[in-house]
C-alpha cells in the first residue's frame, strides 16, 4: 500500500514529527497551520510527499464547476444582454442584426400590459405566500405539539411539494372541471352551490384564485417544515422559566414563539418568494395564463414574447428585468433577514 | 413536588387530541387529491368523467392499456377476419371495437426521463462533491463570492435562460439532444449539490483527515479514502435531490425538446384519447410518474429540511 511506500526515511528530516506537533497544537484552525507545515516544506520534497499541493488540488475540485455555470449560465446571460439591445428574432435569424439602443427597455417599462402581468404577479406572491404562511406556520404549532403519530402524518403532508408543477398543475384541471370534477363536487357537497355552476379556471374572477389555491396546496407544507426546525429549535428551558414567571400562553406566544421562529419564518418567505416570482410550469399548465389574461403571470408573457412571437431582443430584455428585480428584492431580503438573526 | 408534577413543555393530552386532529384532518384533505388521480387510473373514461363523481367502481386497467398503445377504431368485417385476440389486453382493446395499432410514446418518454434524470444527476454529485470539499476544506480566494455566484445561477427564472440557451443549442446543435439536456440540467444541479454537500463535508470532523495526513497519505488519498466513505449519506441524499428535480423539471423540457429527449413532464398533458384527454390514461401516466417520488420523499424524510433550504436550515 501507498502507507507502506512511503517510508519515513524518505520524507524530510523532521517532516513527520513537524507536522505531528502541528496537528496536536493546533486543534481549533487545523487546516491553516497543515497548510504552513506543506508552504514550510521545500517544492521539490513537498510534491514527491503530498502529490500536487493543496491549492492545486482546490482549483482543480472548484474550477470544473465553475466552468460548467459560465458556460450554461453566465455565458447565455451575456449574451442575452447583448440580444437585449437588438431587434433579433429568433425565427428570422438571416435578417441583419440591428442595435436599437435601449428601445426595447423602454417598451417594455412603459407597457401596459407588462405592468398588468406585473400586478398580476405580485398579487399572486402575495397571496400565495401568505396563505401558505399561516397554514405552514398552524400546522407546524400543532404538530410540534407531538401527539402519536404526529411523524407520520407530517411525512404524509409533505407529499404534494416534492411532486413535479407541471404534473400538479395538470391533473388539477381534472379536478377543477366544473360538472365532473372532484373539486367542484366537493364544494357543491358543503355549501349547495350547483357544481356546473362555477369554473375555477374559466373564470376570471376565480382564476386567480385557483393558482392561488394549487400552489398553496403544494407549498404549505414547505412553510410548515422550516417552521417546525425553528419550533425545534426553541430550549425548553425558555418556557420553563416564562412559566415561573407566569407568562400566558398568550405571551409566550408572543415574546418566545414568534421571535425565535422569525427567522426560519423569513428564511422560507425568501424561499417561495423567489420560486413563485418565477413561477411558470404549474400555472402554463392549469390556465395558461387565462382566461383573457387574468392568471398571466410575468414567466408566462416572457414564454409568449420569446418562443411564440419569436421576439429574441424584446423577451431578452424583459428577462434581464425580471433577473434584476428578483436578484435585487432577494438581497434587500438577505439583508434584513440577517438583521432579525443577529437581535 | 409529586412525581407526576406536569411538565409545562409537554402538551396536556386534551391539547395534543385536539392538534392532532386537525393535522390528521388536514393530511387526510391535502392527501385526497393524489389518491382521486390513483383511482381515476383504475377508472374506465366513462366513471372517469361521471356526475355525480364515484367514489365505488369496477377497476379496469383501460388506462394503462390506453397509455402504452396506439388504438384505431375498426368495422364489425374487420374483426370477422382477425384472429382470436391473444392477450388480455387485446381483448380488453377488442371489447372497444378497437384494435392495437402499436405502443404509444410513453416508453421512450419515460426512458428519456431516466437517462437524462440520472445522467445529470450523476455529473452534478459528482463535481459537486470535488467543488464542495474545496470550499469545504481549502481556504479558497473570494469563497463566498464563489459561492454566492453558484447559488445565484438558481435565482434566474428558467425561461429567462432558455432563451439564449435555445440559441446556443440550435448553434451547437444541442437542441432536443439527450447531452444537451443532461448538461443543462447539471449546471442547475450542480448548485445545489455544491451547497448541500458543503454542509455535510463541513460536518465531518477535519481531525480523521489530519490524521491520514500525517501518516503520509497525500490529499487525495485522504479525500478518497477518508472523507468520501464519511459522505456517503449526504452524497446520497444530494443525489436524490437532483434526480427529483430532473425528473420533475418541466420548463427546459417544453422549450427545448420536441420529441427525441422529451422527458415525462411536457408530454403527459398531450395524452389524449377520442374526443379531448384521455383522463384515466392522464391519471395512469401521472401515476407511474408520482410513484418514484413518492417513494425518495419518505426515504429522504431526515434530510428534506436541507435540501429545501439549500443546506441553510440543518436540524
Amino acid at each position: 500500500m501507498d502507507l507502506v511506500k512511503r517510508s519515513p526515511g524518505r520524507l524530510a528530516p523532521g517532516e513527520i514529527l513537524r507536522s505531528r506537533k502541528i496537528a496536536m497544537t493546533t486543534y481549533d484552525h487545523p487546516e491553516t497551520l497543515v497548510d504552513r507545515g506543506a508552504a514550510q516544506t521545500p517544492q521539490r520534497i513537498a510534491k514527491r510527499v503530498r502529490g500536487i499541493s493543496d491549492r492545486g488540488i482546490a482549483w482543480l475540485f472548484i474550477l470544473p464547476s465553475i466552468a460548467l455555470l459560465l458556460a450554461i449560465n453566465i455565458f447565455p446571460l451575456i449574451w442575452a444582454i447583448r440580444l437585449s439591445f437588438t431587434n433579433f428574432k429568433s425565427n428570422l435569424p438571416y435578417v441583419p442584426l440591428k442595435f436599437v439602443g435601449l428601445a426595447n427597455y423602454v417598451d417594455i417599462l412603459t407597457d401596459e400590459d407588462i405592468w398588468h402581468g406585473m400586478q398580476v404577479t405580485a398579487r399572486f406572491v402575495i397571496w400565495s405566500i401568505a396563505l401558505q404562511v399561516v397554514i405552514g406556520f398552524g400546522l407546524a404549532l400543532l404538530i410540534n405539539r407531538q401527539f402519536r403519530t404526529h411523524s407520520f402524518w407530517t411525512t404524509v403532508i409533505l407529499l404534494p411539494m416534492m411532486l413535479s408543477p407541471a404534473v400538479v398543475g395538470n391533473f388539477w384541471t381534472f379536478l377543477f372541471q366544473p360538472q365532473i370534477g372532484l373539486f367542484n363536487y366537493v364544494i357543491s357537497f358543503f355549501t349547495g352551490i350547483p357544481p356546473s355552476s362555477f369554473e375555477m379556471i374559466g373564470d376570471v374572477r376565480l382564476a386567480p384564485w385557483a393558482i392561488v389555491l394549487v400552489d398553496t396546496w403544494m407549498w404549505a407544507p414547505y412553510v410548515m417544515l422550516i417552521c417546525l426546525a425553528g419550533l425545534r429549535s426553541i430550549p425548553d428551558y425558555i418556557y420553563e422559566a416564562a412559566e415561573v414567571d407566569r407568562a400566558s400562553a398568550w405571551r409566550q406566544f408572543w415574546s418566545i414563539t414568534l421571535p425565535m421562529v422569525l427567522p426560519f419564518l423569513m428564511l422560507a418567505v425568501l424561499f417561495r418568494a423567489i420560486e413563485n416570482f418565477k413561477m411558470f410550469d404549474m400555472v402554463n399548465l392549469l390556465t395558461s395564463g387565462g382566461p383573457g389574461s387574468t392568471t398571466e403571470l410575468a414567466s408566462i408573457t416572457l414564454k409568449r414574447e420569446a418562443f411564440e412571437k419569436w421576439r429574441s431582443g424584446y423577451s431578452s430584455a424583459f428577462a434581464i428585468i425580471l433577473f434584476v428585480t428578483v436578484f435585487g428584492a432577494a438581497n434587500i431580503y438577505v439583508k434584513a433577514l440577517n438583521k432579525v438573526k443577529q437581535r | 413536588m409529586s412525581a407526576t408534577a406536569h411538565s409545562v413543555v409537554e402538551a396536556s393530552p386534551r391539547t395534543k387530541a385536539f392538534a392532532g386532529t386537525i393535522v390528521i384532518l388536514y393530511a387526510v384533505i391535502s392527501i385526497a387529491p393524489l389518491l382521486w388521480i390513483g383511482a381515476t387510473a383504475f377508472k374506465s373514461p366513462s366513471d372517469s368523467i361521471a356526475y355525480p363523481p364515484k367514489v365505488f367502481f369496477k377497476p379496469t386497467l383501460e388506462g394503462y392499456v390506453n397509455l402504452f398503445t396506439v388504438r384505431s377504431r375498426q368495422t364489425p368485417e374487420f374483426f370477422a377476419n382477425l384472429p382470436p385476440a391473444q392477450t388480455w389486453w387485446e381483448k380488453l382493446v377488442r371489447s372497444h371495437d378497437m384494435v392495437i395499432a402499436g405502443p404509444s410514446k410513453v416508453v421512450p418518454r419515460f426512458m428519456n426521463s431516466l437517462i437524462i434524470g440520472f445522467g445529470s444527476t450523476f455529473l452534478a454529485v459528482f463535481l459537486g462533491t470535488l467543488t464542495a470539499y474545496a470550499f469545504s476544506r481549502f481556504r479558497v480566494p473570494l469563497a463566498d463570492d464563489l459561492l454566492f455566484f453558484i447559488l445565484s445561477t438558481r435565482m434566474m427564472p428558467p425561461i429567462a435562460v432558455a432563451i439564449p440557451i435555445y440559441l446556443m443549442y440550435r448553434e451547437l446543435n444541442l437542441t432536443d439532444t439527450h447531452i444537451g439536456m443532461i448538461l443543462l440540467y447539471t449546471a442547475v444541479n450542480v448548485s445545489l449539490a455544491v451547497w448541500l454537500l458543503k454542509g455535510f463535508i463541513d460536518e465531518i470532523p477535519r481531525e480523521y483527515e489530519e490524521a491520514a495526513l500525517v501518516d503520509g497519505y497525500t490529499r487525495l488519498q485522504a479525500f478518497r479514502k477518508v472523507v468520501l466513505p464519511q459522505a456517503v449519506t449526504g452524497i446520497a441524499a444530494t443525489a436524490i435531490f437532483c434526480l427529483i428535480f430532473s425528473w420533475n423539471e418541466y420548463a427546459f423540457a417544453l422549450l427545448l425538446t420536441s420529441g427525441n429527449a422529451q422527458t415525462m413532464p411536457p408530454f403527459i398533458p398531450f395524452i389524449i384519447g377520442e374526443g379531448g384527454q384521455d383522463w384515466p390514461a392522464v391519471a395512469a401516466a401521472t401515476t407511474l410518474f408520482l410513484v418514484p417520488i413518492v417513494f425518495f420523499t419518505i426515504v429522504l424524510r431526515k434530510h428534506l429540511l436541507r435540501g429545501i433550504t439549500f443546506g441553510a436550515v440543518r436540524k
